[in-house]
């Protein structure tokens, strides 16, 4: 009997009428990701010595669960995908991680990932790539890479991601699965480690909305220690999924989905574009509202350069701290810069190293007017563009990416193709919450679509996800296992 | 000969601010002799701790700019300041570079009797960093400053003298006593200077070449530190060899009362600054900065005015009583009482200050209250007590700890008025016929007899001076 495949709430029923113990959902999550781990480098830590719990009121009780490595989790390694990190353990629990303990979530393994989410690709951790359940010669995408690769393989229902640059929804694509990206501020950060802090999102992986809505729901609300966070008592995610889209008022970007704009657009890309516009058709058939909308081109060509910029700046700052002073393996040397610079050298990989170096001269005092600050003003421009689609729509629906997970044997992203590939990076931009959930497949592979609502209007965005979610027939699909 | 040019002094003044938590995060704000006990993951950089920001540090930062009449702006802003040092583990320090919280101010000040007006530049809230000390071959490292409020002013190139720079910082260090906003003891590194200096010509116009003077640690070594450089660069100037004056960095040197070159402008850091994403805008409503504006007690020179020119109190008199807010309050609540303004200064510069030097306490911490004080000088002027007897009562609340009443009543109050004790006085010649009679044939000694007669019938509450004064009189005339 396998258990680890089912939804939250189908699991709570089983725990409540004392069909499962909390033992027996531990040991196989702890089982599985051992397999998981074996075919796919999933984790970084199974967390072998876990409590299972007890079985309580809270929907989440007992459940166990991964969280991507840049959580901070008390007495459990934490290295953020970094050599630099290799053996930290933090003393403290993030935020978010606290919330999920309260409800009496159980932490079961911490997932692979980019070196400090700066990657898109799950392949530039210390540990190693992380392969695709759907075909192992593919990517998960990143940068929860490990966490999308548990839920799909069905290690648990759900595992923590952070959303920088699409980063729980493009992996979410690429598995098959649910990725939720909550408002800014909707879920503390407070004890997650910092990428690009005006981006980092907390996210949730899960096999279908009611999960992703219920997990949370227990994360969300304010915090003391996170200051962007706001008071969310009227927000009732899973309370508020009726699938009721009568009277929503929904879009798609042309430029987003149209294959005019594609003109060296391969047979997948034209698939996943097709797919696409299957669903919009489907929607439009039940008496749904999907209407064709236009961005300036220019400003979502924009978008990959302005993440770039504001990406690599912010992350530079924040990297600041990973100097081996108090935390991490202390560099040698024979003064403090010999030893910083030793550590920083020998603990960050390459990719980490090169935004760095870019952060570092986008910020220069000479180059912040003409890249740092130019970057901001294109933010707000493509914000404001958004932000004008709300006016008038409920969400914005768009394919997720330009297709089922690329080859880890070529990350080359195909040329012209940039600006679909990186139009989630939006809802980043702005704060928006945004979903992204299987649409079908391509070439035997899941593809996604992202659906994008007005910010602090969560509840509207999961309901209409919820919805389509309904029409179609791929939730709780497991990798190689079909539904 | 040194030819004498024009010193222009700027000076940067950082003080640690009065708070129960640091600025940015939740550990204690408070000096502790216990190395690297009140932190927390923030304070220590640890990957995903974040800033929140302090509201009592806001509040005192907005209320020394507008001490300082700065210009407030509509919300605060913080900005990260980068740069890799052991003393900052995170790399980032948060400050305001793009919108202090104060800019544009005026503020006067008394420099050797002279009124001044100094220029501010800004005025911005930041957080510290971590205190080092450096040994041989090892270096120690205390968070327990790292994240504790600081604020920084910068004034304006206005200074032209050390005597001025130093009046300046100690008219700030009483304005931030005065506000409660911080303990401003240079001792415990609450304040700390940078001092920017430039020489020029009596007559030019333009500026000479800045050379900055960092982490000046005491008064008298900003004092020292300006005389050192003025007469290093006069003297260079004077040579002709200007040129040799760079703008650079230099630091003090207590040892050998130097400075000496720390950096060159050319390795000048970039500190990479950006708006701190994790803070969002923290608006300034104008209820909150009026509130605060209310708050403001008036500070020492405003008093000093009041008490020279109100109170016709000399200028010696009146600077003693404005050094400690405490005791200026405490001379303020004396003249409410209604005691005379120059009676209750003598009491504080003579007796109250003498008393607390000596025994070591603040003002606030002696027994004798204001109240004390305007009860013994009202009895006084109501005669029922003579000056002296005020000051041996005085004296006695301040030891024994007792009301001013315990010893001033009808049962153990001297006798002090002449016709009462004249009266008593003439009763007991006409009784003692014999007694008179021999002292005045030369018995000196029954003087003594006399005297006790009086202290019999009065029960010892005769004032024995009035006393003798009268017998004298009687006996000898």
């Amino acid at each position: 009997m396998t258990y680890m495949t089912r939804s939250v709430e189908e699991l709570h029923e089983l725990l409540v009428k004392g069909e499962v113990s909390p033992k027996e959902l531990l040991d196989e999550a702890l089982q599985k990701s051992h397999e998981v781990q074996e075919k796919y480098n999933a984790f970084v830590t199974v967390v072998d010595g876990a409590e299972p719990g007890e079985a309580g009121e809270h929907v989440l009780s007992a459940i166990p669960y991964g969280a991507e490595d840049v959580y901070s989790t008390k007495g459990v390694l934490t290295t953020g995908g970094s050599k630099a990190l290799y053996d930290y353990v933090p003393f403290f629990n993030a935020a978010a991680i606290d919330r999920l303990a309260e409800a009496g979530a159980v932490l079961a393994g911490k997932t692979t990932m980019d070196e400090f989410g700066v990657g898109d690709t799950g392949t530039t951790g210390h540990n190693g790539k992380v392969r695709n359940p759907w075909d192992p010669e593919r990517m998960c995408g990143g940068s929860s890479a490990g966490s999308a690769c548990a839920v799909t393989a069905g290690v648990y229902p759900f595992a923590l991601g952070t959303d920088t640059g699409d980063s729980v929804r493009k992996p979410a694509a690429y598995c098959g699965i649910v990725g939720y990206k909550p408002t800014y501020g909707m879920i503390s950060r407070n004890g997650v480690f910092a990428g690009v802090s005006s981006m980092d999102h907390c996210g949730v992986l899960a096999r279908s909305v009611a999960d992703a809505a219920i997990v949370a729901d227990t994360m969300k609300g304010p915090d003391i220690d996170d200051m962007t966070t706001w008071d969310t008592a009227d927000i009732h995610l899973r309370d508020a999924l009726d699938g009721d889209l009568a009277g929503k008022k929904l879009c798609y970007v042309k430029e987003l989905a149209d294959p005019e704009y594609y003109p060296a657009a391969d047979e997948t890309l034209k698939a996943h574009l097709a797919n696409f516009m299957e669903k919009v058709e489907m929607l439009r058939a039940k008496g749904i509202r999907v209407d064709e909308v236009s961005v300036d081109k220019a400003l979502l060509e924009a978008v990959p350069s302005v993440y770039a910029v504001i990406g690599c700046a912010e992350a530079t700052s924040n990297l600041m701290a990973i100097t081996g002073l108090i935390f991490g393996p202390r560099g040698e040397g024979r003064n403090w810069v010999e030893q910083f610079k030793d550590h920083r050298t020998k603990g960050l990989g390459s990719l980490v190293k090169r935004k760095i170096i870019a952060g570092s001269y986008v910020l220069k005092d000479e180059n912040q007017e003409r890249y740092f600050r130019s970057a901001q003003r294109g933010r707000r421009m493509i914000v404001d563009a958004w932000k004008e689609l709300f006016k008038a729509y409920d969400a914005v629906l768009q394919p997720a990416g330009t297709g089922p997970a690329k080859l880890l044997s070529n990350t080359e992203e195909t040329p012209g193709t940039e600006m679909l590939e990186h139009a989630g990076l939006i809802a980043d931009f702005g704060g928006f919450p945004s979903i992204t959930i299987p649409d079908g497949f391509v070439e035997g592979l899941p593809v996604g679509m992202t659906i994008t609502g007005n910010i602090y209007d969560d509840e509207t965005l999961l309901n209409i996800a919820y919805g389509i979610e309904g029409m179609m027939d791929y939730k709780g699909q497991i990798a190689g296992e079909g539904k | 000969m040194i030819m004498k040019y024009k010193a222009v002094i700027g000076l940067e003044m950082h003080c640690e601010l009065k708070s129960d938590s640091k600025v940015f995060s939740r550990s204690r704000n408070g000096y502790s002799k216990l190395a690297n006990s009140n932190v927390c993951p923030f304070d220590l950089g640890f990957p995903g701790a974040m800033p929140s920001l302090n509201k009592r540090s806001v509040k005192e930062a907005v209320m020394m700019s507008m001490v300082l009449n700065c210009k407030l702006p509509e919300y605060m802003l913080f900005d990260r300041k980068h740069y890799f040092y052991p003393d900052l583990p995170s790399g980032i320090q948060l400050t305001q570079n793009t919108l202090p919280v104060g800019v544009d101010g005026a503020i006067e000040i008394e420099c050797e009797g002279k009124r001044k007006t100094v220029y501010i530049h800004d005025i911005h809230l930041e957080d510290d960093a971590a205190a080092m000390d450096h040994f041989e071959d090892t270096s120690v490292i205390d968070f327990n400053r790292s994240a504790a409020p600081l604020l920084e002013l910068v004034t304006q190139p206005c200074l032209y003298s050390a005597e001025e720079a130093v009046a300046f910082l100690e008219h700030m260090r009483s304005a931030y006593k005065y506000c409660g906003t911080s303990e401003a003891d240079t001792a415990k590194g609450q304040i700390r200077c940078d001092v920017n200096v430039s020489i020029m010509d009596e007559d030019a116009t333009e500026f000479g070449t800045r050379v900055e003077i960092k982490n000046v640690n005491s008064f008298s070594n900003v004092y020292d530190a300006i005389k050192y450089e003025v007469r290093r660069q006069s003297e260079l100037k004077a040579a002709g060899r200007y040129d040799e004056v760079v703008q650079e960095t230099r630091r003090y040197d207590e040892v050998s009362g130097t400075t000496q070159r720390m950096r060159s402008k050319e390795d000048a850091v970039d500190y990479k600054y950006f708006p701190e994403p994790n803070i969002p805008r923290y608006r300034l409503t104008p209820e909150w900065v009026e509130s605060i504006r209310r708050e403001i007690p008036r500070l020492a020179l405003e008093r000093k005015d009041m008490y020279t020119g109100t109170y016709g109190l000399s200028d010696y008199d009146a600077s003693i009583l404005v050094r400690e807010k405490e005791i200026s309050d405490y001379f303020e609540k004396c003249i409410n009482l209604g005691v005379d303004p120059k009676e209750a200064c003598n009491w504080i510069t003579v007796n109250i200050i003498a008393y607390m030097n000596k025994n070591e306490l603040t003002i606030d911490e002696i027994f004798l209250r204001p109240e004390h004080l305007a009860f013994i000088t009202e009895n006084v002027k109501k005669g029922t007590i003579s000056s002296k007897q005020a000051k041996d009562v005085f004296f006695k609340v301040l030891e024994e700890k007792k009301e001013p009443s315990a010893f001033i009543n009808k049962e153990n109050a001297q006798i002090s008025d002449a016709g009462e004790l004249e009266g008593i006085i003439d009763g007991i010649l006409a009784a003692n016929p014999g007694e008179v009679e021999k002292y005045r044939a030369g018995k000196d000694k029954l003087f003594e007899f006399f005297v006790g007669q009086v202290m019999r019938q009065t029960r010892g509450k005769a004032n024995p001076v009035v006393t003798k004064d009268l017998l004298h009189k009687k006996l000898d005339q």
